[in-house]
């Protein structure tokens, strides 16, 4: 009885991160532009990882609640463990898709059907 | 009872495998090298992913911690990666 609602919630989270992981890796081959692909890949791979690990928290409570006190031990760490990957992810990610970005400016890369440049004039 | 809710996380993690081969065609064929790193980016976070959708669905830790230094060594290479493009000029690509 719970623990079918706790597999709903599941599902629910894994199709969430399964549709947005696909939507980064095909939005690689549609877009035209390096700043464009790298806008489509970094945010939704970022957003489908977590909310795979937010699944994976969710059957650890669930776990935690419903067999017993054999097992909690090792739930509770795999609970807290995702949560540290999640933070790592959470931090790690958006900089380095700046240092990405950065660095392609830098190389000399214009984004497609650009017309003006306004950070040539800064240099 | 216990055996349903497992395959549920091992399709999310087929799904994530899936997205990687597709970042893998870009990473052969990107254009410019900036191209490459964003797809070498992408398959990292998504490693990451698989890792921690194995390590619920094996019930060990080991494959999380796994995933935790992943990340972290991935940002550096990607740090490191994006400082080495950036001393140099691309001569391949035109505006």
């Amino acid at each position: 009885m719970t623990w079918d609602w706790a597999m709903i919630t599941i599902l629910v989270l894994i199709i969430i991160s399964g549709i947005f992981s696909l939507l980064g890796a095909i939005g690689l081959h549609r877009f035209p532009d390096v700043y464009t692909r790298l806008h489509a890949a970094t945010k939704t791979t970022t957003f489908g990882s977590i909310f795979l690990a937010i699944a994976v928290i969710v059957y650890s409570i669930f776990r935690i609640t419903e067999v017993g006190p054999e097992n909690d031990g090792a739930f509770i760490t795999l609970a807290a463990h995702t949560f540290i990957a999640l933070l790592a992810i959470l931090i790690t990610n958006p900089t380095g898709a700046h240092a990405i970005a950065r660095a392609a400016r830098k190389t000399g890369i214009a984004p497609e059907q650009a017309v003006i440049d306004e950070y040539e004039e800064v240099d | 009872m216990s055996f349903e809710h497992l395959d549920i996380i091992l399709i999310g993690v087929a799904i994530l495998g899936v997205g990687i081969l597709v970042s893998l065609l870009r990473l052969f064929l990107g254009p410019t090298s900036p191209d490459r790193v964003v797809a070498l980016d992408t398959i990292n976070t998504l490693v990451v992913g698989m890792m921690i959708g194995l390590g619920a669905y094996y019930e060990e830790v080991v494959f999380i911690d796994i995933g935790i230094v992943y990340a972290i060594l991935s940002f550096v290479t990607t740090l490191f990666i994006a400082r080495f493009i950036s001393t140099r000029k691309e001569k391949e690509v035109g505006p």
